[in-house]
């Protein structure tokens, strides 16, 4: 394997069932790295959420990815409507999604929390009316 | 429990042909909220489900998961079945409801799968 190897991805923002394309693709090369399966579950699973997110509340977004020997790091940027407040964000069960995303499986509050369970390390930095960035990173054994 | 079994203890019809039902599940679980099987389902999971979208093939992908069953009856379309083709998850569906096709299973030794 390369020392580093950078991937890109974008998330539409008016195709809810293209969500998690980036995730799947991510998925599959580092099953054929060798990655940890461990290792490939958490990034598959909090990058997952972090498209659903995307897709859901940032009108589509941008998705930065390094595969090192040492970890999977992957870097969310949208130039949506922001999160006034981080913490309550952040919180189990909260959710602003509309009924018309729960309806299709998501809005259950539990994005953001399961991003930084399935994290090593987790940044989310946020402006209102500016965007969101997420930092995520999963460390490979 | 294979999910050949499965498909007997639910009367379930096997929607995508190619499936490999000699493969063993070993735990169980029942949501419409894809959210919450991201939370919690750990290990080779059937996922029972009333929701019809190709989410949740994206979610028992991303989990694992070796098969999904669609409760009250309800028949995906094909692109989601081809998606679960390409990821090797067995697609079935049953009349049964979620309640009753959730006790059916576990009371044949299916034990629920959270972490």
């Amino acid at each position: 394997m390369p020392d580093c190897i950078y991937l890109h991805y974008t998330v539409p923002g008016d195709d809810f069932t293209r969500a998690g394309e980036a995730s799947a693709d991510l998925k599959l090369r580092l099953k054929k790295l060798g990655i940890p399966p461990e290792a490939v579950r958490k990034v598959s699973i909090a990058l997952y959420e972090g498209e659903i997110n995307l897709a859901i509340h940032a009108h589509g977004g941008e998705i930065d990815v390094q595969i090192t020997d040492d970890a999977v790091c992957m870097t969310l940027s949208d130039q949506g409507p922001g999160i006034a407040d981080i913490p309550l964000a952040m919180s189990e069960g909260y959710s602003t999604a509309p009924d018309e995303v729960r309806s299709l499986g998501f809005g259950a509050g539990m994005g953001l929390p399961n991003m930084k369970k399935y994290s090593d390390e987790f940044d989310i930095q946020s402006t209102v009316g500016v965007g969101t960035t997420i930092k995520m990173a999963v460390h490979v054994d | 429990m294979t999910i050949s079994r499965i498909i007997e203890i639910l009367d379930a019809h096997l929607l995508t042909e190619h499936a490999d039902c000699s493969r063993e599940v070993h735990t169980a679980c029942g949501s419409d909220m894809m959210s919450d099987v991201l939370a919690y389902v750990k290990d080779q999971a059937v996922l029972l489900t009333g929701l019809n979208n190709p989410q949740v093939v994206r979610t028992a992908d991303m989990m694992d998961m070796v098969c999904i069953v669609f409760v009250r009856g309800k028949k995906p379309d094909a692109m989601l079945i081809s998606l679960a083709e390409a990821r090797g998850i067995a697609v079935m569906t049953t009349d049964k409801t979620m309640f009753t096709a959730c006790g059916l299973l576990y009371s044949q030794g299916l034990q629920g799968g959270v972490n």
